[in-house]
């Protein structure tokens, strides 16, 4: 088992109160498996990843378990992260665009890094060339500045750079949000590759776009506001939903070639609840059409097939 | 680089040009006849004024059209030719300003340099260190805050009048002729310390508080948060955020120049410093408008120098000027 | 001082997003002014010297200029602040000095942030060749040094009044601010409530003062503190020098007096101590003012 995760609540300490961002997730991911969270804006989800790696000075650990590979990661503790960083779990952020020092070569910035990790550059060195020409950039980019790429080339940059030491467990948050539709089919591509050859063990690709994800992922997880709501393989997910958010979300996509006059464009009426005081019983009540008594009580995530969960009272 | 380098350059000559401008241009704005309060203070006979005035304002060309007169102005600069002193009778203002330059430039290229150093190093480490913050931080908006003559009051009070720790005014001991003497030197530093450290205090703080500001932002970039989740130590991230950091203040050095050289011109009275500012205010004082005119166009180009000295520096720190493409 | 500057544009470059409705985050603001400690701190200085400054003369029979008091006597109950060298009453010079200061200071900051709202949003928001000439007039002034002009320009055509001063150092003071706004409207300029605006037939003018303005109403705020701040110092330094007006009493021209009838030599404390003091305790109080209002504008800087 890759990444064990049971029950792990983050919040986030504001004035008003403690926002429940991530309120009580359990799921795992195999080895060599490429998971996608998909979700709207504020569901959890990026909060999920950065809490797996580093949480930032506003994000509070509440509970829960966390284990990559068998052993305990104690997300907690940010000096004790420090030895699973990089080597066993390792991210690619949100804002790669910006992630290297604009007044550093790339080279040299990360040798630095990597001697700073007690890596020696020159046993890396072969690996990295080799790497950056897969992913299409020659090793000149070692001796430029990140001003002189382009923003893709950043992007592939990064992600050389976060997989060099072979992590167990890549967490790649909104890689392709900021991408035009050719530059997110590379770099979706890209992520596969690593994964397949073996340079990461597993992948949880963090999107609220569904679609990228049925072209990468294994499994995809859907949340909604702090709450776990299914997770199935790609296939299933897309073909089979069984939770009412799920199917809503899949139903308000545009199809290629369908026009508004034969089909309209249905989104989903209402907002997500406020997490600074969560609801009782189950999260997506007040917007789902088979809301009824039974749902005022939270619904478990349960199996209700072979690799397929969902929370809803109305699934099963 | 050369764009860059070449866009300052532009910069700083037309400067140039609205600065000397406004050196020529001022005066000639001025009410009343500058020659009358010249020969005032010759004290001539009336009819040997009269002679007088027309001869001076002939000789300074204050016949001609203006035009003309502006055109002549630029020839003397290009000569070195700033004209005579009222104040000092006998001497040329270029003479004087010569001989004042080098004390200013004693008290003021050691006090930005170090207070540089020392503002940017201990602003970095207040941003890291909670005790030094709530401690060196309020004590530097203080010294930012402080008037450069007050505060050489206050400190040649204390220090010279009541404590006679060091000398009250000039450079060096009256007895004193300058030579390459430990006794001279002794004596000159003495005399340098207390000048110099007033520059230096007032300019610490308004460094220090920049560059705490200016850390405690890099380390909330994102190559920064880049780093952290990559598990590298803060030792490595500080270096960058540091090196970043260091960007703005060299701008804001440039910037910073002007003040302090107000405040050495303000710090020389006081101590009756033998430097361009004791100079200005017995210009001041004498109407001594040519010699004023000298001192501002010395100024001018003192600092558009060391503007484009630091320019010039800043090319080699900050890489983006480098690759062809515009920094901020 | 350009340093301080300098990290106020960058903290307000990043000023959040509200996400609360207007009266919520007016009642936030006001809880966060009231916490902080440095606001607090800052703000009362600067207020007690103010009302120093509109009390004091009412509170002495004496006027600053007024000669016929015990010469050089230290300060007593008929002279709170004793008297200076040739006789006059040192606390009535004060307060009135301070009234001096605290009007400069305010006009001057007025003056410079019209010019650098003027130069700034205009940049910001035209951009292209008007931006470039504008650019081009601001680093020109910057560069100059500001004290070598005012010296020139006050010792040739003599400062009557506290008005011209002001209105000199105004001139000469706004380039760093006009930089900061011209940033700051730029990235205002992009975003969508004035696309919107500009769509709905709304003119350049009306944008700038109806929809870009207000977004940063509490850096403007920032920067006149600033301003009002710098031009006490600059001020100080001209009377100081002997360039303010001379019918005027100022805290520098009170410096400059002491120094010439030898108030160092003779010990007379309580005539140049006091001056300086307060324009450090003002300066320093509007500084760290500054920084706390900074701190309840951007949550962001709040934690620290």
């Amino acid at each position: 088992m890759s990444l064990a995760v049971d029950n792990l609540r983050v919040y986030y300490r504001t004035l008003h109160g403690d926002v429940h961002a991530l309120d009580g997730v359990t799921f795992a991911i195999a080895d060599g498996e490429i998971m996608g969270v998909a979700g709207e804006s504020g569901c959890g989800k990026t909060t999920l990843g950065k809490s797996l790696i580093r949480l930032d000075g506003r994000m509070r650990y509440v509970e829960g378990d966390v284990s990559l590979d068998g052993d305990r990661l104690p997300v907690w503790d940010d000096a004790a992260m420090n030895r699973f960083r990089f080597a066993k779990i390792s991210i690619v952020p949100q804002y790669s665009m910006s992630a290297l020092n604009p007044i550093r070569k790339i080279g040299r910035m990360t040798f630095e890094l990597l001697e700073s990790r007690g890596v020696p550059g020159d046993e890396v060195r072969p690996e990295l060339l080799r790497r950056l020409q897969l992913v299409g950039l020659t090793p000149d980019v070692l001796g430029m500045y990140p001003i002189e790429l382009s923003g893709g080339m950043k992007q592939r940059v990064v992600l050389v750079i976060s997989t060099l030491l072979d992590p167990s467990l890549l967490i790649a948050d909104e890689v392709t949000s900021a991408l035009d539709v050719a530059s997110q089919r590379a770099v979706s591509e890209m992520l596969v590759e690593f994964r397949d050859r073996g340079f990461v063990r597993s992948a949880m690709v963090i999107t609220h776009d569904l679609a990228v994800l049925y072209q990468v992922a294994d499994t995809i997880l859907v949340m909604y506001a702090g709450k776990l709501a299914e997770k199935a393989p790609a296939e299933t997910i897309v073909h089979e939903p069984r939770h009412p958010y799920t199917q809503m979300l899949l139903a308000s996509l545009p199809e290629v070639g369908v026009r508004y006059e034969t089909t309209r464009l249905e989104g989903i009426r209402g907002r997500p609840p406020s997490l600074l005081e969560p609801p009782s019983g189950c999260r997506f009540r007040d917007r789902c059409p088979l809301a009824s008594a039974v749902c005022e009580q939270e619904p478990p995530f349960v199996q209700i097939a072979p690799r397929h969960h969902v929370a809803c009272w109305k699934a099963g | 680089m050369n764009r860059y380098l070449a866009r300052k350059i532009v910069l700083y000559l037309l400067t140039f040009w609205v600065a000397v401008t406004i050196d020529w241009a001022i005066p000639r704005l001025m009410p009343g006849d500058p020659i009358q309060g010249l020969i005032s203070r010759l004290q001539t006979d009336p009819t040997g004024a009269e002679e007088l005035h027309g001869y001076f304002t002939r000789s300074f060309g204050l016949d001609q059209p203006l035009w003309k007169q502006y055109l002549n102005f630029w020839a003397g600069l290009v000569h070195g030719d700033l004209g005579p002193s009222i104040a000092y009778i006998g001497s040329s203002v270029s003479e004087l300003i010569w001989a004042a330059v080098p004390y200013t430039l004693a008290l003021l290229v050691p006090a930005i340099v170090l207070s540089y150093i020392a503002g940017n190093r201990v602003g970095a480490l207040a941003a890291r260190r909670k005790w030094l913050d709530s401690s060196a931080l309020p004590v530097s908006y203080l010294l930012t805050a402080t008037p450069y003559m007050w505060l050489a009051l206050v400190l040649v009070y204390v220090l010279s009048f009541r404590l006679g720790l060091f000398p009250v005014s000039g450079a060096y001991d009256f007895s004193l002729q300058p030579a390459w003497t430990w006794e001279f030197a002794r004596s000159f530093l003495s005399h340098w310390f207390l000048p110099f450290l007033t520059l230096f205090l007032v300019s610490f703080g308004g460094w220090a508080i920049g560059m705490r500001n200016l850390i405690i932002y890099e380390l909330e970039a994102d190559y920064a948060s880049y780093l952290q989740a990559l598990g590298a130590p803060s030792r490595l991230i500080r270096k960058y955020a540091y090196g970043n950091a260091v960007l703005p203040q060299m701008t804001g050095l440039a910037l910073a120049l002007g003040v302090i050289v107000g405040g050495a011109l303000v710090t020389e009275i006081v101590f009756g410093y033998p430097g361009v500012g004791s100079l200005t205010i017995a210009a001041i004082q004498n109407r001594d408008y040519f010699l004023l005119q000298g001192i501002f166009f010395f100024i001018i180009v003192g600092v558009l120098l060391a503007n484009f000295l630091v320019d010039i520096a800043y090319v080699f720190v900050d890489p983006r000027t480098r690759t062809g493409i515009q920094g901020s | 001082m350009t340093t301080l500057e300098q990290s106020t544009e960058l903290a307000a470059a990043d000023a959040a997003e509200h996400v609360l409705p207007p009266r919520r985050r007016r009642n936030e603001t006001l809880y966060f002014a009231f916490r902080n400690r440095k606001l607090v701190v800052g703000l009362s200085v600067v207020l007690f010297f103010l009302v120093l400054a509109v009390v004091g003369p009412w509170l002495t029979s004496a006027s600053p200029f007024e000669f016929g008091y015990p010469l050089g006597e230290s300060p007593s109950t008929a002279h709170w602040l004793g008297t200076t060298a040739p006789g006059q009453d040192v606390f009535s010079q004060f307060v009135h000095g301070l009234r001096a200061s605290f009007l400069v200071g305010a006009v001057s900051a007025c003056v410079a942030s019209v010019i650098a709202m003027a130069v700034g949003f205009t940049a910001g928001y035209r951009g292209g060749a008007v931006d470039e000439a504008l650019t081009m007039v601001t680093n020109v002034v910057l560069v100059i040094p500001t004290i070598a002009v005012l010296i020139i320009v006050a010792a040739y055509l003599h400062v009557g009044s506290l008005l011209w001063e002001a209105v000199l150092i105004g001139a000469t003071s706004w380039p760093w601010a006009a930089r900061s706004i011209r940033a700051q409207t730029f990235s205002l300029a992009a975003r969508e409530f004035v696309s919107l605006a500009r769509l709905s037939g709304r003119r350049g003018r009306q944008i700038v003062i109806h929809e870009i303005a207000p977004n940063m109403s509490s850096y403007l705020f920032l920067v006149f503190i600033l301003l009002f701040g710098g031009s006490i110092l600059i001020a100080a330094t001209l009377d100081f020098l002997g360039l303010g007006p001379s019918q005027v009493m100022s805290l520098g021209l009170m410096l400059n007096i002491a120094v010439s009838a030898s108030a160092l030599q003779l010990g007379m404390w309580w005539w140049f101590i006091p001056p300086g003091l307060a324009i450090t305790a003002i300066v320093g109080g509007l500084y760290v003012t500054n920084v706390g209002l900074d701190e309840v504008f951007n949550p962001r800087l709040r934690d620290r």
